[in-house]
């Protein structure tokens, strides 16, 4: 067959110029052919785990106890418990021991209801020094169980560059050296997708993950999960992107992961009851195709729809966190990306049968910069994430460079969220003179200069000048920029928004505490997945007292922790809402939809499963996953700590620019009159007020979760929830 | 006019606001909302039809949970 001969004539032309793949087959040295039976999966599960150690080659499977399915039920649950056993609690996130597990769950997979096709990254994370989780769509996952197993477990580290093939066709697991493949994940995807597919029709069953050139200088890596796009012949790219995924990857000297299969069809998780998960599948579909374009508009903006709405509510983040609008926020409305950027009219679901459609992308796009400049490629989002960091936070309202940066964040194997926080923060630093000219090896880092941030992730993917800097992450800068360029400590750590060693994702909480708990109490550190309360508290003041936040706190991040034990997407529980929701008891928890995945989970495994239920499943995990964290001397009260500016003003300009608002709260909440007062000492009162009132929080919540007021689960509290393993008593006896 | 929006007391200059005004007042544009004056649902076709008065208790719910 001709190289790339299934690629559109764009792509061909652009990726012709790199490899011969008839010539990388010739050179193609196995190391390890491994053959396994296959048998059917039963009830979303298939009762196993695939183990390989990279290192000595070693590949088994390992046998998934009922037990595990109970108190772990899969996904992150299945990673958690792996990670735990394989790892002491001193293990380093670049040592042999450390793993990565990918694990889809027992609903993942299926494609009679929407947002089916997630899988969960948990591995040691470079940044945290303790548990990552990262959720990803993309084919893998589900491949990987059509395969024959509920999760892939990488242990060791190889002295050479490995491809992993899972031949879910023939049944065997082979690891062989990397002949030359290109180590961007846009050329790799198609390079690999072409390597094993048969021909065209073929490409479809392909997935891999892959990261890129920068994660293998930096500490913020992801991986990409590829996903075929038949319309267009290509493939797209999802992102695991929290917590450096990809750099435990590359340290491991993975190159990639291929799964293959003979193809998607009906019923491959042999579901106890299809038509249940048909019924609500249908009727989901029903209410994207007739409500979204009146509400969210996600197949024709995805989650970027919110760019603007951010913005109305003075949410958006702008110039790393200090405001929540600007004037020229206008330049990067939702609408734009509609109008001129994304293709519409298109399938752009990342797994099959999703109704959302929301993995929007840019076609045609010009290269202007970097190593593929003049090229034209797809740009897999931006979504709000994406749109936000690289934009606004860094002070660019411009979507040509925001585009450019997203595509290169993602084929170098790069966080968008990360990065948008990280050269927010360095521009800050740049600003206030922290760091300058010299340091930065001539870039001129202000906010808005779009063409310093490009170069800079450049230079990350090439190993080079200040971009490798920026590649330690906010935590690691603060600690060098005060060591070595005499910065004050205390004014990096109000600006530079990290929590655990985790970058902010991007929305400014001030004005909501319970967001900002939702941030920092995170197990993983501040990424969105776990609660978005800001409306709830900030506009609507639903949850005004203490035991509104706390019980908030408690329920949302359960909810959303289910998401993450049984291969599925939070977006598609709430970015439509049902025509009736308005008449439900709790209509902000999307109660018809959370019916909804009762009844698809029933229908796959057979169990039925009341919303107690639900939430019992997760606060297994989470409270497992919060012992993790305090086995390896984290996950107490002082690690729930958040940067200043994710609570109120740190400068006097950001106070100046909310004067009205902050003087009304003196006023009418503590009592003080403002007039007379300097803006520094209004500053300061606020400030005492708003770290009072996290306190209190963090008291209210950790209560509700039951756990110490150092913030440790109780014993009686693992007793009560069903999680009282020995191993997790012994972690939280002497902390009682 | 003195009104309770979202449980909080708000005063607006004007005595007499339609919804829609006060949702523009407020910069609500977001699309998923579920608006209640004096606890009846007020459907988004009659937001500039529906007035509120002094003492109103206008409840303005948006939706989005999740990000």
């Amino acid at each position: 067959m001709q190289d790339y001969a299934f690629l559109t004539e764009t792509n061909r032309k652009q990726y012709i110029m790199g490899h011969n793949l008839s010539e990388l087959k010739t050179k193609q040295k196995t190391l390890k052919s491994w053959s396994y039976v296959w048998h059917p999966i039963e009830r979303g599960y298939n009762n196993r785990t695939l183990y390989i150690n990279v290192g000595t080659c070693e590949i088994k499977e390992k046998p998934v106890s009922q037990q595990m399915k109970d108190k772990f039920v899969g996904g992150k649950g299945f990673g958690l418990r792996l990670l735990w056993d394989a790892t002491t609690p001193t293990t380093k996130w670049n040592d042999p021991e450390n793993e990565i597990i990918i694990s889809p769950g027992p609903i993942g997979g299926i494609t009679q209801y929407s947002g089916a096709g997630k899988s969960l990254v948990v591995t040691l994370s470079p940044q945290t020094d303790s548990v990552m989780d990262s959720n990803v769509g993309g084919f893998f996952g589900p491949f990987l169980k059509f395969s024959g197993f509920d999760a892939i477990e990488l242990q060791g580290k190889s002295e050479k560059e490995l491809i992993i093939f899972i031949d879910g066709v023939n049944h065997k697991i082979e690891i062989f050296e990397d002949p030359g493949f290109a180590v961007d994940s846009h050329i790799m995807g198609e390079e690999l997708t072409e390597y094993f597919a048969e021909d065209e029709k073929d490409a479809k069953n392909i997935g891999i993950v892959s990261s890129g050139a920068a994660a293998e200088h930096s500490l913020i890596g992801m991986l990409n999960f590829t996903f075929w796009d038949n319309k267009r012949k290509m493939v797209r790219l999802k992102q695991a992107g929290r917590g450096g995924t990809g750099t435990v990857f590359r340290n491991k000297k993975i190159k990639a992961i291929v799964a293959k299969i003979p193809g998607v069809q009906g019923n491959l998780n042999n579901v106890v009851d299809l038509e249940k998960i048909m019924t609500v599948g249908r009727d989901y579909a029903g209410e994207m195709r007739d409500l979204d374009d009146k509400q969210n508009q996600m197949k024709k903006k995805g989650t970027a729809n919110i760019v603007n709405v951010m913005s109305d509510y003075d949410l958006l983040p702008t110039h790393n966190f200090k405001y929540g609008t600007h004037k020229d926020a206008i330049k990067i409305h939702s609408d734009l990306l509609r109008d001129k950027w994304f293709t519409l009219g298109i399938n752009d679901g990342c797994w099959i049968g999703c109704a959302m459609q929301c993995a929007k992308g840019a076609d045609e796009f010009e290269l202007k910069t970097g190593p593929y400049k003049g090229t034209k490629v797809i740009v897999d989002g931006p979504e709000y994430e994406s749109a936000a960091g690289l934009g606004s936070n860094c002070g660019i309202f411009d979507y040509e460079p925001i585009l450019e940066t997203n595509f290169y964040c993602d084929t170098y194997g790069i966080c968008t969220i990360t990065w948008g926080t990280i050269v927010a923060f360095i521009m800050e630093c740049y600003e206030n003179g922290i760091i300058n000219k010299e340091i930065t090896g001539g870039l001129e880092l202000n906010f808005g200069n779009s063409d310093a941030s490009l170069e800079l992730i450049h230079q990350l993917a090439r190993g080079e000048g200040f971009g490798v800097i920026a590649g330690l992450g906010v935590r690691k800068m603060k600690q060098l920029f005060a060591e070595k360029y005499g910065a004050d400590p205390k004014f990096l750590q109000d600006i530079g928004m990290e929590n655990k060693g985790l970058e902010y994702s991007q929305y400014v909480s001030k004005e909501s505490l319970a967001q900002q708990g939702g941030y920092a109490m995170t197990n993983k550190g501040p990424q969105h997945d776990e609660a978005w309360l800001i409306f709830m508290d900030m506009v609507n003041n639903q949850i005004p007292t203490f035991d509104y936040k706390a019980n908030a706190l408690h329920w949302f991040p359960m909810f959303r922790t289910w998401f993450g034990l049984q291969g599925l997407c939070k977006i598609v529980w709430n970015d439509v809402t049902p025509a009736d929701n308005k008449l439900e008891k709790e209509p902000h928890k999307i109660p018809k939809h959370v019916r909804n995945y009762l009844a698809v989970y029933e229908g796959v495994t057979g169990i039925k499963l009341d919303e107690e239920g639900l939430i019992r499943q997760s606060e297994r995990v989470y409270n497992f996953q919060r012992i993790f964290n305090i086995r390896r001397g984290y996950g107490l009260r002082q690690h729930d700590a958040q940067p200043y500016r994710a609570a109120g003003p740190v400068t006097v300009e950001e106070y100046l620019s909310r004067e009205e608002r902050y003087d009304k709260q003196l006023k009418e909440i503590l009592n003080i009159d403002p007039q007379g007062k300097s803006v520094e000492e209004k500053m300061a009162i606020l400030r005492k007020h708003r770290e009072d009132q996290y306190e209190k929080l963090l008291d209210a919540v950790y209560e509700r979760r039951g756990w110490t007021k150092n913030g440790v689960p109780k014993i009686e509290h693992l007793k009560n929830i069903g999680m009282d393993l020995p191993e997790l008593i012994e972690v939280i006896k002497p902390l009682q | 006019m003195k009104i309770i929006l979202n449980n909080r007391e708000e005063v607006f200059e004007s005595d007499a606001l339609t919804v829609d005004e006060i949702m523009k007042i407020k910069r609500f544009t977001f699309s998923k909302i579920i608006v209640k004056l004096n606890n009846t649902f007020i459907e988004k076709e009659d937001y500039d039809k529906t007035s509120v008065k002094e003492g109103d208790n206008l409840v303005v719910l948006h939706l989005l949970a999740g990000g």
